[in-house]
């Protein structure tokens, strides 16, 4: 345990700026004897134009900060920062636009609204907020994520990948700050995943998208420029550059850890 | 499978309260319609059995039809008088009773009317068969002088007078007012009221010299038996010693025989009321059945997976019944709780028609407790019968898939059953229209509801392009909030289809009546306007007030008026059926009145001649020249068929007969109305101003111009609407619930996606918009098709008694166009609560639930 830290704090070269961070976040569930953490006291930077995984064993806390992250809990204590705009004492008005114009979610279950088409679905929070959607944006999400002739049809008429595409597509499309991403691949079959972590990828290359993806899968955290392992609520290590043996590896040090340790 | 059921009901106890409500509202109705009958006979059989004595004397024929008017008829001093030596008799009290005798409050307005009477008597110690005295002083002392009197302790209380006040009076006699002294107050029976009665109470000398010209006459007598005497050993005791004009009858027997016509009344009472408890309960099943289906269907996968697990398909089946056998049972217990609540509230809404049952008790029947758990565990069963047996054909499977489609009965055959209830539906009501008499008017209320059974099967169908249609400036004014809105309202037509029915069929019959009530009013007005050509028309104030005939001889004395015509009211009968008609002056109501005739004039209407309006003609197939047997109190008429005529709200009689037939029949005269006609060049204004001196101390009497009748009437018309709409407001009450309960089920079911919308940046405000929208969208097609299928009716019956004095088919636009505004509104009512819990949503727990 004590080396992986180590190995945690000595490797966290700041090599762009930062999208959105958080400060000795903790996040308590229960009172007194039933007191649980799930967060606890983590600080993590994402940097901007970056594709970051966050992995850790089941209850290690990566969906709990994703949505503490993402404006959609509030931390017990700590700090929340997206860009320059400090989270904490917002107001649910504020939170909602910050929602709306500054982040992009993909879900495990995609999440579309049945009642609309595709092209609905994905220009939804530009709708919602009354605006336009930029045509030539429109068309380079949509030629990205290749759903050009699947445009006007209901989600129930997709297939699993292409809804996740859609998903996916909403999320960039009112060019968020941030994209959160929770288990994106987790209901799809490993081809349609590559499809979606292939798009997901080309976004922040060819884009400059941030995303930030909560995944248990190694071959999904292996598209990605940075992995932070998370274990019983703290970062306990992260990898750059990844690649699908060395996450499983660290992987399952982590789970043996943490049931020798429970 | 109990235990299912029971953990289910526990678990969904929000959602099946609200369809616990529907439930719970239409027991109430029912349960108390019965109580305030109940209330309503049991008042009026306090009344008779605590005015009747063991054997009652009367003048022949006078006990065995329903008065509107006081019997002429009375009995000598001399032939009263020879009932007291009878050894049977305990005492014999000599009766005096005077209709029409009305008091003045201290306000200066009249107390009681609008149908209940107002009697004049005279003080004695009767004991009535209950063994209660008739009458009983409870204060100050009894009267002894002509200007002397008692009131009843109601109505002295609604009076605002006191022992030692000088009351004025309302006479028939010659003198239309008179004032008294109130020296006491009496207590009618064993003190429960008298149904809105007013009593005034003179001593047995004043009264003769007030009202019956001083004569030593009686209008009757009471007699108590002697212990160990029966009333039919008094009775023959009393018969054998009185002369043939003069009857004796049993107390018991009176009573029984005042029960009976009455019952007839109150019988009418019953069924309207009961109408409008079908109509909620109708409503309510729609409700219920919406309920469950949701239910079920959001319960698929756990229903697959008891079949799964091995749960046959009857089990799945009746777990769901149970569930609506608890809810039934549980709405039918708080339903007659409710029931009793209205009941009370009925009483009062009768009140204000002057029907005063203020001291009456409102008894919980047995049968009223078994209708309303019959109503209340029947009506859900039935109701919940469908989605039970749907349930039971989930498919185990199911409970392994992700995304479980209910099995539903295809659009094609609800279509099917649909259209052909519309046209049984509509085969009904034109038979029923055809022939309106009679029984025909249960075709027209079979046929209406067939077809709007059949209009909410096809609701489904037709509703999309409505929705649509409403749903288009959705989206131009709120953009894609408008269009989730809209969108959601299509997503489950049926759904939607049976809230929207549920109100559609409250709105019809509110558009119905509209409609009809408009056109009853312009049809009046155009009467007025071709056919009335008197100048003023002198009016009792409120229905049952007649007025003394002196104050028509008065008017006829004033300078420049030419003809006053007396309309008198009667009844009799005819082959045995109540009939209520009109008596008058054929020749003077000729001038003011220009009755439509088929066959036949005013003018040529001579002595024992009738006229039929032309409804009652085609039913009865009377023609000029045919004979028919009135019988009134003093006996039997033969009157001959001397014309056809139009009747109207100006002129509501279906016969119309001379004066002199009234007499025979042995009626007191009293005025209705008088229609009266001024000489040309008379300066109107100042005959006006004359009448109106005549009848300025009178409230029973108020005087109009043409102009003023038709408003009057007009007036009415409204009255009795508003009468019907506050009936009617329940079952829009219940049919709100149902959209609340839509919406809020529809919230539950759609969780995740508000979460999702919320994620994406939805603004509670936005979120709260959408299920507001999709509500005002609902109540909306519920609206349109109510006030679409309300005008259609309304049409047809208008075309149908086209020709009974109702030519005008007037459509009140306004009021129409209003209906689906305050439908609206109502729908925006229903989503509060939904959208409230909706907008409230934890985002986060919402978006991750299953």
């Amino acid at each position: 345990m004590s080396d992986l830290s180590v190995a945690a704090a000595s490797s966290t070269p700041v090599i762009s700026p930062v999208a959105a961070q958080c400060v000795d976040l903790r996040k308590v569930y229960g009172k007194g004897d039933a007191e649980v953490a799930a967060l606890d006291g983590v600080t993590i930077d994402f940097g901007a134009r970056e594709f970051t995984a966050v992995m850790g064993p089941s209850g290690s806390g990566k969906s709990t900060l994703m949505h503490c992250m993402a404006a959609l809990d509030l931390p017990s204590s700590g700090e929340v920062f997206l860009g320059d705009v400090r989270l904490s004492g917002l107001k649910d008005k504020h939170l909602t636009n910050l929602r709306r114009d500054k982040i992009g979610f993909v879900f495990q279950a995609f999440n579309l609204v049945p009642t609309l088409t595709a092209r609905e679905n994905i220009v939804l929070p530009l709708a919602v907020a009354g605006r336009k959607p930029d045509p030539e944006w429109f068309d380079t999400v949509i030629d990205t994520v290749g759903l050009r002739d699947r445009l006007g049809h209901r989600p129930n008429e997709l297939s699993g990948g292409q809804q996740q595409r859609v998903a996916a597509a909403r999320a960039l499309m009112s060019r968020p700050q941030i994209v959160f991403a929770d288990e994106p691949t987790g209901n799809l079959d490993s081809a349609a995943g590559a499809e979606v972590l292939g798009f997901l990828r080309r976004s922040v290359d060819d884009h400059g998208q941030t995303i930030v993806m909560v995944t248990h899968d190694a071959v999904a955290a292996a598209y990605t420029d940075r992995v932070v392992f998370l274990a019983d609520g703290r970062v306990v290590d992260e990898l750059r550059n990844p690649n699908a043996d060395r996450v499983l590896e660290e992987m399952k040090l982590l789970t043996h850890l943490a049931t020798s340790g429970a | 499978m109990w235990r299912v059921s029971w953990r289910n009901l526990v678990a969904r106890k929000v959602r099946l309260l609200l369809s616990g409500f529907a439930i719970v509202l239409g027991v109430a109705f029912v349960a108390g319609s019965f109580i305030f009958t109940d209330a309503l006979g049991g008042a009026f059989d306090g009344i008779i059995k605590g005015s009747t004595a063991d054997v009652v004397v009367q003048p022949r024929g006078a006990g065995d039809f329903d008065q509107l008017g006081q019997d002429a008829r009375t009995i000598p001093g001399d032939v009263v008088r020879r009932l007291d030596g009878l050894e049977e008799a305990a005492a014999v009290h000599p009766t005096l009773q005077q209709l029409g005798v009305w008091v003045i409050g201290a306000d200066g307005k009249l107390v009681g009317g609008n149908g209940a009477p107002g009697i004049a008597l005279n003080y004695s110690d009767a004991e009535a068969i209950t063994g209660d005295r008739i009458l009983t002083l409870t204060t100050g002392e009894l009267p002894a002088s002509d200007s002397q009197i008692l009131l009843d302790e109601d109505t002295a209380d609604k009076a605002g007078y006191s022992v030692g006040d000088q009351v004025t009076l309302v006479t028939p006699g010659d003198n239309p007012t008179v004032t008294m002294e109130l020296v006491g107050l009496a207590r009618f029976g064993s003190g429960d009221g008298a149904a809105g009665a007013t009593l005034t109470i003179f001593d047995t000398a004043s009264m003769q010299r007030l009202f019956f010209g001083g004569r030593d006459v009686f209008t009757g007598a009471s007699i108590t038996a002697a212990d160990d005497v029966s009333q039919a050993q008094l009775r023959d005791a009393a018969a054998a010693v009185l002369p043939a004009g003069v009857t004796a009858e049993e107390g018991d027997k009176v009573a029984e025989e005042a029960q009976a016509s009455l019952a007839d009344d109150l019988g009418f009472v019953t069924t309207f009321l009961l109408v409008f408890a079908v109509v909620s309960l109708v409503v309510g099943v729609f409700i219920i059945v919406n309920t469950f289906s949701i239910l079920v269907a959001q319960r698929s996968r756990e229903l697959a997976l008891l079949r799964a697990l091995g749960a046959s398909r009857r089990q799945v089946n009746r777990a769901v019944l149970s569930e609506a056998f608890a809810v039934g049972l549980v709405g039918a217990t708080v339903g007659l709780v409710g029931g009793y609540l209205l009941a009370i509230g009925l009483k009062a809404l009768f009140g204000t028609f002057g029907l005063d049952l203020a001291g009456a008790d409102l008894p919980v029947r047995g049968r009223t407790i078994v209708a309303a758990y019959l109503v209340g565990v029947v009506v859900t069963m039935v109701a919940a019968y469908f989605p039970a047996r749907r349930a039971g054909r989930i498919a185990p499977v199911a409970a392994m898939r992700d995304d479980v489609a209910m099995p539903q009965a295809s659009m094609h055959r609800r279509m099917i059953a649909g259209s052909c209830l519309i046209v049984a539906g509509a085969g009904l009501l034109t038979w029923g229209l055809v022939d309106l008499l009679g029984p025909a008017l249960v075709f027209v209320g079979a046929g209406m509801l067939g077809i709007l059974l059949g209009v909410s099967l096809l609701s489904a169908v037709i509703g999309r392009p409505l929705v649509r249609a409403i749903g288009r400036p959705y989206q131009k004014l709120y953009g894609t909030v408008g269009q989730l809105a809209t969108e959601n309202s299509l997503r489950n037509p049926r759904r939607t289809a049976a809230t929207a029915s549920a109100l559609m069929i409250g709105l019809t019959l509110v558009a119905l009546m509209s409609t009809i009530g408009q056109s009853a009013k312009a049809s009046t007005d155009q009467i007025v306007e071709s056919s009335l050509t008197a100048n003023f028309v002198v009016s009792e104030a409120t229905y049952g007030t007649p007025f003394t005939p002196a104050i028509g001889e008065q008017i006829s004395t004033i300078d420049g008026v030419e003809t006053v015509a007396p309309l008198r009211d009667g009844t009799g009968k005819v082959d045995g059926e109540q009939i209520y008609f009109g008596a008058t002056d054929p020749v003077a109501l000729a001038k003011a009145f220009d009755i439509e005739f088929d066959t036949g004039t005013l003018v040529r209407m001579a002595k024992g001649a009738v006229l039929i309006d032309r409804a009652t003609a085609k039913a009865e197939g009377y023609g000029i020249g045919d004979r028919l047997e009135l019988a009134m109190p003093a006996g039997v008429q033969k009157l001959t068929v001397a014309g056809i005529f139009e009747s109207s709200a100006a002129m509501p009689y279906t016969h119309l007969t001379t004066l002199e037939t009234l007499r025979k029949g042995g009626v007191k005269p009293a005025d209705s109305k008088l229609y009266i006609t001024t000489a040309e060049g008379a300066d109107k204004g100042v005959i006006r101003d004359q009448i109106d001196a005549i009848t300025e101390d009178l409230p029973t009497v108020v005087v109009y111009d043409p102009e003023e009748f038709a408003e009057a009437t007009a007036a009415q018309i409204n009255q009795f609407l508003y009468f019907i709409y506050a009936l009617l407001a329940l079952a829009l009450v219940i049919a709100v619930l149902g959209v609340v309960n839509t919406l809020a089920l529809s919230v539950i079911e759609r969780t995740r996606e508000i979460g999702l919308l919320r994620a994406v940046g939805m603004s509670r405000r936005q979120l709260r918009r959408m299920v507001r929208l999709e509500s005002v969208a609902i109540a909306s097609l519920g609206a349109v098709l109510g006030v679409g299928m309300g005008l259609v009716f309304a049409v047809a019956l208008q075309r149908a008694i086209a020709d009974e004095g109702f030519d005008v088919l007037a459509i009140p636009w306004g009021q129409l166009a209003l209906f689906v505004v305050i439908a609206a509104v109502l729908g925006v009512l229903a989503a509060l609560l939904p959208a409230r819990r909706a907008a409230r949503l934890n985002v986060l727990a919402a978006i991750t639930t299953e």
